[in-house]
Order: structure tokens, then C-alpha cells, then sequence
């Protein structure tokens, strides 16, 4: 049960950091068009989607809270000051989708608070990733480490890798949605940003070997894990001929890939913790009258949200018409 | 008062809190009312419906946005701010918010997509589902919601062990009668308050003799469910109260502003509760009635608040006025809704413009009455977060700094003040532009068997003519 339940919170996180990441990358690459209409066929590429994307944090919060509430309550707490920072940035986008096609002169607030948000949030989420890797001080129940114990270098660098990685998932997805400039803006940022991603991430392993960060010795201990770095790179090669054949659905899927395989990667060096070192997933588990409960809502109800969710996607598949109306 | 962190936490969640209600209080009924509109438009054709479908569908939007981003704050607050509450009461909480989000959101946010950007892209019949979808998922919430707060208010089938409440009984936690007493109140106020809103704008059109076909509608519509509603609502509440009586005696007390044991007791109309002195100033009370109110009864013994020691009473000012603004108001759109039905019913409600204006000024009262019942609930149940099991002071993060509590704070007033005054211009400035101008989708798409149906178009005097003569069934969105 406990597994289930570890299961289902990777696959609600997974897809939170594939489907909002693309829509917070298009958040932050907002101001490379200038032009009213590049930024409505950005705005319409993401605009029916969005919130459902954003429900995923929802749903992992909430899995999180009723399946292991020890690590809700230490995580919570201790991101105090980062989490306020990326709730404000996700409320002043969230309701810019709105306000700005309301908006005459003021258009311009909207705009900045879409992709500044956007881009808090996606550091945020990032850094606290990376503080997470580099571990917590944790003593019995409860967060020990004050008000800034989350922040280190280490923290930055993971919540600036995240939007570059966010931005190329935004770059892809608005290749496969966008027709005309926005397709070929979107284009041009691909490569650069997937080199950028790729710097980040052996920078990030060279940091965290030379720091000699304690999750670094799962990677001895289990060299099985190295099948998840090749995953990646194979979908690399597959991206960088898509770019070249200029096949429009394809780079998403792949970099989309790249994520997935960067995900596993750390959730297996996790494992069995939660919070390394200091919270298990057996030790963070809720009772079994309350996992039990829960899992008729995840057996029955968990696929049906995966279907509204493939439902939604699939009424507005395809490229967006950028005139679009706005109902 | 000293700044500490735990009281600039309880501000901070009072404060989002309240500003969050309004949003779902008005989207719930909101989003009922236009799944019964749209469905009036497919089988009658009448493009007077799909005009308000159209017209509050874009209201709908902004307040639906302004729901969604305050209600994750809250979630997220429970473990930022109270994380010991958190800890302790995730094996119930989570799991019942849990269901929420599988129930709920992801079904509302998913057809909310659909119902905004979709109508020509999908089916007639698929558009309907998805505004069944939408209203669906916003009652589920709600009852989730309700079923998650009652159990603060009146925990039931848990246990604590190592230092959690374990739960032991679900069917208990979820079928305990203060929920299906708490759950359709809050549901009635939800609709009550798209009713005034509706009714109100309108009256408002009316008075500035625009879009009467329309205007028409939603006061016929909104008027009539508010007469029946209204009554409804009443009777919910008294049955609220009943559950307070018998669980949170000290809550009752303060509402009711009795500092002594009374037999028989006498109910406090009004008066100023001077808590210092343990007793009332200015009191108007009718005798025997607060026995009859309590117990049902003319002789009963009813608790008062000297009854408890200190550190186990609420505060007991703003439970007292907050119940009384609320009844007030219940009152008031009882009269109006009645008078405005009756006259409404007769055709002549555009004759007495006192009785518009009264319909316009009222749309803040069911507002004012769901934010007041809430204040008396939540203030009510103080010094407790979970009621006579975990103290506010015992539920809130340990080691939260005053500087952090009051920073977050400052962070969340000066946001939600920003798109709050946002919010409600563009809403304004939505309200003043009307329900005029091309649909969005021409009928055609919508309804692909009537290709013909703009020709049935009736004239705006054949409308007004229609919704004169013809009632329409005001208890439609309440089904």
C-alpha cells in the first residue's frame, strides 16, 4: 500500500513538472515576442490547459499530505519563505490569463506578472529540489534549519537549471502548437537552451561529486541507475534530428523524455528515503486506515483524472489558430 | 495585543481564508445556474439565454482564475504555517482533501478549459457536459471542504496515537450529521449568492433600461430561486445551530451572548458584550426564548460562558455581532426576494424602481452573510483549531519567526489586494458593457439541428413579453 501510494505521488509529480513545466517555459520566453500577436498565439497555446496543469501540484500536495504527512508538515515548514514566493508568483500568473485579455492600457502589468511569476515559480521549485538533493537538517518530526536553511549555492544553481529546463520544454511545446514567427522563435531557442540544460546538468553532477554529496554514493552502489542517464541521451540525438527535420510534434515528447529520465534518476537515488537522509518513506507513511481509504480515490478516481486530463488535451490537439476568439 | 507569530499566522489565514470564500461562494452557484441556462438554450433555442450564458460565462472566468489561485494558498498554508496540525491531522485531513482534488478539481479545471475555449470546438451536447462537469466539480469541493472543517469542528471516529489522530471510523467522519446540516448551508449560500448577483445586475439594467430581455432573465430567475432558497436556508441554519448547541456549548454561549447559566434562558436581540466584565451593556432580551431557540423547549437550562474557565472560551465580540449581521441579512433577502418574486410574477417589477434599486444594493448581502456565518464558525471554535482535542497555539509551526509570519503576511495582502481591485474592475467593466453584442460561436455550431434557429429569433419586446406572462421555473438551478 505504502508503494502504491509512493507510485502515484511520483506520477502526479512527474506529470506536474512535465505539463506545468511547459506552460511556466512559456511563462518565461513571454517577452522574446514583441509583437501583440506572438504573444496572444503564446497566451492561446497554453490558455485552455494551464489550470488543469497546474491541479498536478495539487494533487501531489494533497497525496503528500494524506499519505505522509511527516514530510508535508517538514517540507512545508521549512520552504516557508521560498513557497510564499512561488505561491505569489503562481497566483499573479495564474490570474494574468484572465486580466490580460480583459485589460486596455494596463496590458503591460499583465504581461509582466505572466512571465515573472512564471519565472519565480520555476526557480523556486528548482531550488528547493536542489536543497532537498544536498539534504535537510531534519531533527525527530521537524525542520531544524531556520529561516534561510535551504539556501545554498547548490539550491541557486538547481532553481536556474529548472527554468532552463522549464523554458525548453515551453520552446517545444509552442514548436508543436505555434505556426508562422512564434513557430520559428520557438525554434531558434531550442538548441541553445538544450545546450544550456546539458551544461547544468554535468555541472551539477561535478558539483555534487566534488562536494561529495551523500547521495552521490547510490550512484556506486547502484550502477543499474546509469540506464537512466542513457535514456536521456538517446533522447537527445532523437531531439537533435528532429530539429534538423523540423518535425514539429517531436522535440517536446523528447525533451519530455530527458525529464522523465532526470526524474527517475533521482527518485531511485532517493530511495528509500524521502527526505534523505533523515525521513524514510516507511518512517513518513500515514496509518494504513488512512492509506486504505485512500485507495479506492486511487484506484478509481486517480484514471479518471488522468482521462479528463487526456480528454482536455485532446478537444484542443493540434496547432492553436492564433485568432482564436476568447470565448 | 503583542505581534507573535502564532497571531500574525491566524490573521494570515483569516485573512486568505475569507478572501478566498468569496470566490467559490459565488462560482458554486454560478456555475449550476449556467449549466441550467445552457441547457434552456438547447431545447428551446432562445438566444436571449445564450446571451446571459455568454455574459456571465465571462464573469465566471475571472472569478473562477481568482478562486483557483487563492484556494491553493490554503493548502499550502496548512503545512507552511500549522504544521503541526499538519503532522498530527494528515492521516484525516489529507485523505479527505485528498478526495477533493481527485473528486474535484481535476474535473472542474480540466472542462473549465472545454467551457472557455471550447464551444467551437466540441459538440453541443459535449459543451453541456462540460458545464454539468464544471458545476459538478465545484459542489464536490465544496462538500470536501465541509466535510474537512466539520471534523475540526466536531472531530469524530479518530484515535491519537503517537501523537496523530489515526482515524477509525470514515463512515463516521464523512456521515457525521454536522456535515449534511454544514455541507447544504454552505451549498444554499453559494446559490443564494448567484441568485442576488444575478438578480441585482438585472434590477441594475432595468433602472438604466438596457438589455431589459435579458435583464428579464436574471432577475425572474435569480428572484424566484431566492424565494424558495431563501426559506431553505433558514431552516439549515437553525439546524447549524442545533449541532453548535450540542457540541460546542462555549461557541453557542458567545454567539448568543449569555455569560450565565440561564433556566429558563432568555435570548439577546442585541446588545454590546463587554467581555473584561463578563457581562452585556445596552442588552435588549426576550425572555424563555433562548430556551425555546436551544432546546426546543420553555423550561430548559442553558449554558452560559462563565460556565467554562477562561483559557477554554472563544472571543466572544465577533462571533455575537458576526451571527447577528449574517441573520440580518438572511432576513432582508427574504423580504426582497418575496416581494421581488410576487411583483416579478404580477409583470409589473419595472414599475416600482424603489424596489430595483433595493434588488441592485443588495448583491453584497449574501457576501456579507456567508463571510459573518463563517467568522462566528471559525471565531467560535477558538481557542481550539481541532475542537477540544488540539489548541490554535499548540497547532502552529514550532519554530515559525514573527519576522517570517509577519513578512508572508504583508506578501499575501499586498497580492490579493492587487488582483482583488483588478478583479473586480474588469468584472465592473464587464457588467457595464452587458450582454450585448455578436455570440461568440454563432448558433449554428451550437445547435447543428436547428441551422435555421437565428430566424426564430425573437424581438426584444417578444421576449419581455414572454418572460412577463410566462413564469420561468425558478427552482431549476437548485436541482
Amino acid at each position: 500500500m505504502i508503494l502504491f501510494w509512493v507510485t502515484l505521488l511520483a506520477i502526479s509529480l512527474l506529470l506536474y513538472v512535465l505539463l506545468d513545466g511547459f506552460d511556466l517555459g512559456v511563462g518565461m520566453l513571454f517577452f522574446l515576442r514583441r509583437d501583440e500577436v506572438g504573444r496572444r498565439a503564446m497566451m492561446n497555446a497554453i490558455a485552455p490547459v494551464w489550470d488543469g496543469n497546474e491541479t498536478w501540484l495539487v494533487v501531489a500536495a494533497v497525496i503528500l499530505w494524506g499519505a505522509f504527512p511527516l514530510v508535508y508538515s517538514v517540507l512545508l515548514s521549512a520552504f516557508y519563505l521560498p513557497l510564499l514566493l512561488m505561491l505569489a508568483g503562481l497566483i499573479l500568473r495564474g490570474v494574468s490569463f484572465e486580466f490580460r485579455a480583459k485589460a486596455l492600457s494596463l496590458r503591460w502589468i499583465w504581461d509582466a506578472a505572466f512571465a515573472g511569476g512564471s519565472l519565480v515559480a520555476a526557480f523556486v521549485q528548482g531550488a528547493a529540489v536542489g536543497a532537498l538533493v544536498e539534504g535537510l537538517p531534519v531533527q525527530g518530526v521537524r525542520y531544524s534549519g531556520g529561516e534561510f536553511g535551504w539556501f545554498s549555492p547548490f539550491a541557486v544553481l538547481c532553481g536556474v537549471g529548472l527554468c532552463v529546463g522549464y523554458a525548453l520544454l515551453g520552446a517545444c511545446w509552442l514548436v508543436r502548437k505555434c505556426e508562422g514567427d512564434v513557430l520559428e522563435t520557438a525554434h531558434r531557442l531550442i538548441r541553445p537552451l538544450a545546450l544550456a540544460l546539458l551544461a547544468f546538468l554535468v555541472i551539477v553532477f561535478v558539483y555534487a561529486l566534488a562536494e561529495k554529496f551523500q547521495v552521490m554514493q547510490r550512484w556506486l552502489e547502484r550502477p543499474y541507475l546509469l540506464v537512466f542517464p542513457l535514456i536521456g541521451a538517446l533522447a537527445a540525438l532523437v531531439l537533435a534530428r528532429s530539429l534538423r527535420q523540423r518535425w514539429d510534434a517531436l522535440p517536446f515528447v523528447m525533451v519530455a523524455i530527458i525529464f522523465a529520465a532526470a526524474f527517475g534518476t533521482m527518485a531511485i537515488s532517493f530511495w528509500p528515503y524521502m527526505i534523505p537522509f533523515s525521513i524514510t518513506i516507511a518512517g513518513a507513511a500515514s496509518p494504513p486506515a488512512s492509506l486504505d481509504f485512500m485507495f479506492w480515490g486511487g484506484v478509481f478516481v486517480f484514471p479518471l483524472m488522468l482521462a479528463y486530463t487526456v480528454v482536455s488535451y485532446a478537444v484542443f490537439k493540434g496547432k492553436a489558430k492564433p485568432t482564436a476568439g476568447h470565448y | 495585543m503583542e505581534l507573535t507569530a502564532l497571531l500574525l499566522s491566524r490573521i494570515q489565514f483569516a485573512f486568505t481564508v475569507s478572501f478566498h470564500i468569496i470566490f467559490p461562494s459565488f462560482t458554486i452557484g454560478l456555475a449550476a445556474w449556467l449549466t441550467v441556462l445552457e441547457a434552456l438554450y438547447l431545447w428551446t433555442g432562445r438566444p436571449a439565454y445564450r446571451r446571459v450564458f455568454e455574459f456571465w460565462l465571462k464573469i465566471f472566468g475571472i472569478a473562477f482564475g481568482l478562486g483557483v489561485v487563492s484556494g491553493i494558498v490554503l493548502g499550502f498554508q496548512f503545512g507552511t504555517n500549522w504544521s503541526e496540525l499538519s503532522r498530527m491531522s494528515g492521516p484525516i485531513q489529507g485523505p479527505l482533501l485528498g478526495y477533493e482534488t481527485f473528486t474535484a478539481f481535476a474535473l472542474e479545471a480540466s472542462f473549465f478549459g472545454v467551457l472557455l475555449f471550447g464551444r467551437s470546438r466540441v459538440p453541443a451536447w459535449f459543451y453541456l457536459f462540460s458545464t454539468a462537469m464544471v458545476a459538478l466539480g465545484t459542489t464536490l469541493s465544496a462538500f470536501w471542504i465541509m466535510v474537512n472543517n466539520s471534523w475540526m469542528q466536531a472531530p469524530v471516529g479518530y484515535a491519537v496515537e503517537n501523537g496523530m489522530f489515526v482515524p477509525t471510523d470514515w463512515p463516521a467522519i464523512i456521515f457525521s450529521r454536522v456535515v449534511w446540516v454544514r455541507f447544504p448551508h454552505m451549498l444554499l449560500a453559494a446559490y443564494l449568492t448567484g441568485a442576488f448577483c444575478a438578480a441585482a445586475t438585472g434590477a441594475w439594467y432595468l433602472l438604466r433600461d438596457r438589455f431589459t430581455a435579458e435583464a428579464h432573465v436574471m432577475l425572474r430567475m435569480g428572484l424566484g430561486l431566492a424565494a424558495v432558497l431563501v426559506p431553505a436556508q433558514i431552516l439549515f441554519g437553525h439546524l447549524v445551530g442545533d449541532y453548535v448547541h450540542d457540541y460546542q456549548p462555549a461557541k453557542f454561549a458567545a454567539i448568543e451572548g449569555r455569560w450565565h447559566d440561564e433556566q429558563p434562558a432568555a435570548e439577546v436581540l442585541i446588545a454590546l458584550p463587554d467581555e473584561a466584565n463578563e457581562r452585556n451593556l445596552y442588552e435588549l432580551k426576550i425572555p424563555i426564548l433562548g430556551s425555546l431557540i436551544g432546546s426546543m423547549s420553555f423550561t430548559s437550562k442553558e449554558v452560559g460562558l462563565t460556565s467554562f474557565t477562561p483559557q477554554d472560551r472563544p472571543p466572544v465580540v465577533i462571533p455575537f455581532f458576526a451571527f447577528r449581521i449574517m441573520v440580518g441579512c438572511g432576513l432582508v433577502m427574504l423580504a426582497l426576494a418575496w416581494v421581488g418574486s410576487w411583483l416579478s410574477h404580477k409583470g409589473r417589477v419595472e414599475h416600482y424602481r424603489a424596489l430595483l434599486w433595493l434588488i441592485f444594493l443588495s448583491f453584497p448581502l449574501p457576501f456579507i452573510a456567508t463571510l459573518t456565518g463563517w467568522f462566528a464558525a471559525e471565531v467560535g471554535r477558538q481557542p481550539w483549531t481541532v475542537y477540544g482535542v488540539l489548541r490554535t497555539a499548540h497547532a502552529l509551526t514550532p519554530f515559525l519567526t514573527t519576522h517570517s509570519a509577519a513578512i508572508s503576511l504583508l506578501v499575501f495582502c499586498a497580492v490579493y489586494t492587487f488582483i482583488f481591485a483588478f478583479g473586480i474592475y474588469y468584472i465592473y467593466r464587464l457588467l457595464l458593457a452587458g450582454p450585448a453584442g455578436p455570440l461568440a460561436v454563432p448558433p449554428e455550431a451550437a445547435i447543428p439541428n436547428r441551422p435555421m434557429s437565428v430566424i426564430d429569433e425573437p424581438t426584444h419586446e417578444a421576449v419581455d413579453a414572454l418572460a412577463a406572462h410566462r413564469p420561468i421555473s425558478p427552482v431549476a438551478p437548485g436541482e
